[in-house]
């Protein structure tokens, strides 16, 4: 019940935002006054509807996970986020052993298996990219420089990375 | 003979060497993604397209590749069904109902076979259906204007989450997430950016495989980390493969039956493969009646599911060529597939590039064949990559996703967006908000829009034009029948519960 109040709550708001932001979509001559805000417009609409009708005849909650799956979670979030910003400075082989390393600690919670994992898809990925498949500039390892890993890193805090 | 004409320019495009042995590797590769559990086709095929985008393979190689691993996936599901007592995609769930009891009585080699002859038989029949049936729907769909196919993808979406969900709500909202993120990015009429909140990354739209990477595999992670990959090892034992004449001559008519049943499900826009192998396992438990045994492990109760979910798999890809509107979350993936080729489905596609259409035609015919042959005597070593612990196989796949989608653009921003949508992913299905209308609506909406916008230039915005033709009509109608029906439905065609066995469920 809660569960789906809030989800509801949370998608008629963006809903409402998405409705506003479809009025101020800027048109010139060529594509006329109205058309390019018709369709968003009649999204934005169903999807408040939607959300009214989710508020108000919502389903039986799911059986969300326990506080320390939670905290799981979100270092997974937290480090493919690091993953996703560190591939361009420090290439495929680094980054892949600590993520993957990490990942599978969070889902089976040994050290030595979670290390090997790391390593050895690291590697064996990198292999298969490089060798098999000839996506070796996309994988290629890199040294960066002081100031282009905090380029990378600034990316993910708020106000500091630009776009 | 038009078809075998047409038949022959497929087979000269798709019999060359190389292109076979991409169809022996997608096949190959397509049955691991298929029995790994939590990997179906819809991940594993959307994981491989940016790859296969970036190898620089040309159109018909491309195809060739990725429809053999989804059929090789549809074979595949059924491994795990059989074996873990978990389907690998949504599809596969009806084979655990007879598969697993059946395997727990020793006869895991017989269930595996005879679901893997199940599984030919259906989609060899859905292929040939497909070849006799795209052509004059073809014909037909070069009457649609822009009205009848905005009714059109309407009532895909409907079906689509009449079926999905057992809220329509959620449904129709995820249906209006897809659309909603499928209108940010530069207009093509103004030539002005709309929704993008000023960020330059979103000037050139969402890119839809980030979106399907991400809501399919990164999504998963989560589901594994809550489960820490229980589930996961095989609790029956499986001995010496043998084919068994007996049940596969047994069989025979539930087979032909069930792909029939299959078809015409798959062929209904948006309903696809889970409806087909859904409606072919409770039409033969009813033919059978009470006596018949089913859910005890009977073989017609592995046969009909198998043969109904290949066929519709086939079938799911009538609309998908003929009219550019997907009847599943697969072929949703294929449909991003060919536009990331540069392929437009619909009518046009059967007179201005027949060797595509036909050339993947042929390609299903072979792969159906390397199935068979693959699946029947080698089905030990796709066993045997079961036993791949889920804390090696999810960060693999999480790291191939990363790669992928990496290489499509280059930019951290896209990655940072698939995990974005990863997180969503989690949350909507937990709380039973169906994915797949999300994906179809990224597919769909610029073209859903451009037929709106067509449609009111046409008629200078007189709404009463959407609804002015016959075809329209019908449309309509069936979208609004698709879209409640399921309401009043769902007491009576409710899906049978998992078996409570006592063998490892997720």
């Amino acid at each position: 019940m809660a569960s789906d109040r809030i989800f509801g709550l949370i998608t008629l708001i963006t809903a409402v935002a998405y409705i506003a932001a479809a009025t101020q979509i800027q048109t010139n001559f060529f594509s006329g006054e109205f058309l390019p805000k018709l369709f968003p417009l009649m999204i934005g609409a169903v999807a408040a509807l939607c959300s009214l009708s989710i508020i108000f005849k919502p389903d039986p909650d799911p059986a969300w996970p326990q506080p320390p799956t939670w905290v799981s979670m979100a270092i997974a979030v937290v480090v493919l986020a690091f993953y996703a910003v560190l591939l361009t400075p420090l290439g495929f082989i680094l980054p892949t052993v600590f993520a993957a390393g990490i990942l599978s600690y969070q889902i089976s919670p040994r050290i030595k298996p979670a290390i090997l994992s790391g390593i050895g898809l690291s590697l064996g990925l990198f292999v298969l990219f490089k060798y098999a498949l000839g996506l070796g500039n996309i994988v290629a390892y890199r040294i960066p420089t002081a100031a282009k890993l905090w380029d990378a890193i600034a990316i993910l805090i708020p106000f500091v990375g630009g776009h | 003979m038009d078809i075998l004409a047409n038949l022959a320019i497929g087979f000269g495009v798709a019999l060359s060497p190389y292109t076979l042995f991409l169809a022996v590797c997608g096949c190959f590769l397509g049955t691991i993604i298929g029995a790994l559990p939590g990997l179906g086709p819809s991940n594993g095929v959307a994981i491989l397209i940016p790859i296969t985008f970036t190898l620089g393979l040309d159109a018909t190689s491309a195809l060739v590749l990725m429809t053999s691993v989804y059929y090789g996936a549809m074979y595949g599901g059924r491994i795990s069904s059989i074996l873990l007592n978990i389907p690998g995609d949504e599809p596969a769930l009806m084979t655990t109902l007879d598969g697993y009891p059946m395997a727990k009585a020793g006869r895991a080699g017989d269930a595996l076979v005879l679901s893997g002859v199940a599984s030919f038989v259906g989609a060899l029949l859905a292929t040939i259906g497909l070849m006799l049936l795209a052509p004059s729907l073809a014909r037909v769909a070069f009457l649609f204007g822009p009205a009848e196919y905005f009714a059109l993808y309407l009532l895909a979406f409907c079906t689509l989450g009449g079926m999905a969900s057992n809220n329509q709500a959620k449904a129709a909202l995820a249906a209006c997430i897809g659309l909603g993120i499928a209108m940010i990015g530069v207009d093509s009429s103004s030539g002005l950016p709309r929704l993008t909140g000023g960020n330059l990354h979103l000037y050139d739209g969402i890119d839809f495989l980030v979106a399907i990477v991400g809501l399919f595999a990164i999504a998963e992670i989560f589901f594994f980390i809550e489960s820490h990959g229980k589930g996961s090892s095989i609790g029956v034992k499986l001995g010496k493969v043998t084919i068994p004449w007996k049940d596969i001559m047994a069989t025979r008519w539930t087979m032909l039956r069930a792909s029939g049943v299959g078809f015409i499900a798959g062929i209904l826009p948006g309903a696809g493969a889970s409806l087909g192998s859904f409606l072919a396992y409770m039409t033969e438990k009813s033919i059978a009646g009470p006596k018949g045994g089913f859910g005890t492990g009977v073989p017609k109760g592995i046969a009909a599911p198998e043969a109904g979910n290949n066929s519709a798999a086939g079938g799911a890809l009538v609309p998908m060529l003929t009219l550019g509107v997907p009847g599943s979350g697969t072929t949703a993936v294929l449909l991003a597939l060919l536009m990331t080729l540069n392929i437009t489905p619909g009518p046009t596609l059967f007179s201005e590039r027949p060797e595509v259409v036909w050339g993947l035609i042929a390609s299903l015919l072979i792969a159906n064949f390397v199935l068979l042959a693959m699946n029947v005597p080698m089905v030990k070593i796709f066993v045997k990559i079961l036993m791949v612990p889920a804390w090696v196989l999810l960060p693999g796949v999480t790291m191939i996703s990363f790669v992928g989608i990496y290489s499509l653009s280059g930019s951290y921003f896209d990655l940072l967006l698939m995990i974005g949508f990863g997180v969503l992913g989690y949350f909507l299905r937990k709380l039973d908000v169906p994915t797949v209308p999300v994906i179809l609506g990224i597919l769909l909406g610029g073209k859903m829009e451009d037929a709106l916008r067509r449609a009111m230039t046409l008629s200078d915005g007189d709404p009463m034009y959407l609804f002015s033709s016959p075809i329209a009509i019908g449309f309509w109608i069936a979208a609004i029948a698709g879209f409640v029906a399921p309401m009043f439905l769902r007491g009576v065609l409710k899906k049978p519960e998992k078996h409570p066995t006592d063998g490892p469920v997720d």
